[in-house]
């Protein structure tokens, strides 16, 4: 079948759309929140959309996105440039080998799974940029960060399962 | 046909993934040489941060203004059901703050006649560069803010970032249109400062908590908690004797002081330069929401 330009544009579109959502999270995730030690604690919305299209739709977000993702993130946040680029990356590795387990599961199953990830990638910013820096880095801040990404994972995730079903459905 | 049964699917897919893993690795070990690089030539790695910072800068510009708009309406909301009991405490303020003017204008005067007497020759005129705060970067990490203006609004790498409440941090890096300030809470943020009524020197040291460390103090130092904290101009960079904090706690962990500038009411900041005055004067530049002046102290 022909297919008209429109068309294929809408395809690609829709295919580029994983990648959209998640750097549009990376700027979302600096914009000045005004509200009292929220800065300090600001959810990683990034790692959660990397995790979410790892574990729905690897093919869409393939590791070279996330490895430019994570150098984003550094640039802009102002961390050693390649300690996110190489969390993500872990994330998505480990992710990509455990798919078979997450996929189909009920939401709390992805949810626990973004909960071990996510402490696996808390673990690893803070071992790089203690590394990184000579220093030990107080842990407080780091354990608060990683319980409000863990409690925001289900909002972010809704909108992107939402996202997904609504412009990625598989032919 | 299904996909999966053609033989030649059969012979790609296994290479296919193969290439995938490779490239995968590849990525990883670009990561790792990438940060083994911004250990060992960091300036490189931050005139690529400052491009990409100064590329994004103008859609941050963008998407902060509703974030401020919104926060801007809770405060203004805020301030309305706290009306009568703010209207009661500026008016003992303004009496006390009357009384203070009284004092602060003989004292102008004398000190005027003082350094008529003495032919006082007034230092170099600060410059100001006025910026919105467009982006509060780095969770648990790292602490910094990027400004909305840069190297073509006469900002330039050191000076002080300050508001009407104390030291804010100092401009790490600058971009055409932007600049990275690095807090004073920040892991490598190290400001000379002096305990205002001892007059002690010592380095006041972020650690990336809300409330810096005070270290290098002289043997000997007594420090009370409550004493503030101002710069002490050592370096030549800060201006001096500009407030930074007050000691919030005393203890064999350190001395933490706790900031005057309240990291989340941030959105106008100041630059203050003291250096180089002649040069940026040469090439003023004004644009929303970042406009230049001159001050005398």
């Amino acid at each position: 079948m022909k297919q008209g330009l429109w068309i294929k544009l809408d395809a690609l579109a829709r295919k580029c759309s994983p990648f959209a959502i998640t750097l549009v999270l990376v700027l979302i995730s600096i914009v000045p929140a005004h509200i009292p030690g929220y800065a300090r604690i600001a959810p990683l919305f990034p790692l959660m959309a990397v995790y979410h299209w790892a574990v729905n739709r690897p093919e869409l977000l393939p590791a070279i996105a996330v490895f430019m993702i994570g150098l984003l993130v550094d640039t802009l946040g102002g961390t050693p440039i390649g300690v996110n680029a190489l969390v993500f990356l872990t994330v998505y590795g480990v992710v990509a080998a455990q798919r078979r387990f997450l996929l189909g599961k009920p939401f709390w199953i992805a949810w626990l799974g973004f909960a071990l990830t996510a402490a696996v990638a808390a673990l690893q910013t803070w071992v790089l940029v203690s590394l990184f820096e000579m220093t030990l880095l107080a842990p407080e801040a780091i354990v608060f960060q990683y319980l409000t990404t863990l409690g925001c994972f289900p909002i972010l995730a809704w909108i992107l399962l939402r996202w997904q079903r609504a412009y990625l459905q598989r032919n | 046909m299904d996909e999966r049964t053609r033989p030649i699917y059969r012979i790609a897919a296994p290479i296919k993934s193969a290439a995938q893993r490779f490239a995968y690795a590849g990525l990883v070990v670009s990561a790792f040489a990438l940060m083994l690089l911004a250990k060992a030539d960091a300036v490189l790695l931050e005139r690529v941060r400052i491009h990409v910072t100064d590329a994004v800068a103008p859609i941050m510009d963008l998407v902060s203004r509703p974030v401020a708009a919104v926060s801007e309406i809770v405060e203004q909301a805020q301030m309305l059901v706290e009306l009568r009991a703010e209207n009661l405490r500026l008016r003992e303020e303004r009496v006390r703050l009357v009384q203070w003017q009284t004092a602060a204008l003989r004292m102008q005067a004398e000190n005027a006649d003082l350094k008529r007497i003495l032919n006082f020759k007034p230092g170099p005129g600060a410059h100001f560069v006025s910026a919105r705060v467009i982006a509060d970067t780095g969770g648990a990490y790292a602490q910094s803010l990027i400004l909305n203006a840069g190297a073509r609004d006469g900002v330039r790498k050191g000076p002080a970032v300050v508001t009407g409440d104390g030291l804010v941090g100092r401009i790490a890096g600058v971009g055409q249109r932007s600049a990275r300030v690095l807090l004073i809470t920040d892991l490598n943020s190290r400001i000379p400062v002096l305990l205002e009524t001892s007059a002690t020197r010592a380095i006041l040291t972020g650690d990336n908590s809300d409330q810096p460390r005070l270290i290098h103090l002289p043997p000997g130092a007594v420090v009370t908690p409550g004493e503030r904290v101002v710069t002490s101009g050592h370096g030549g960079v800060l201006p001096p004797r500009f407030p930074v904090g007050v000691v919030a706690s005393v203890s064999d962990g350190g001395i933490r002081v706790q900031p005057f500038v309240r990291r989340d009411r941030l959105e106008y900041v100041r630059v203050v330069d003291f250096g180089l005055d002649g040069v940026l004067d040469s090439k003023p530049a004004a644009m929303d929401g970042a406009n230049t002046q001159r001050a005398f102290p």
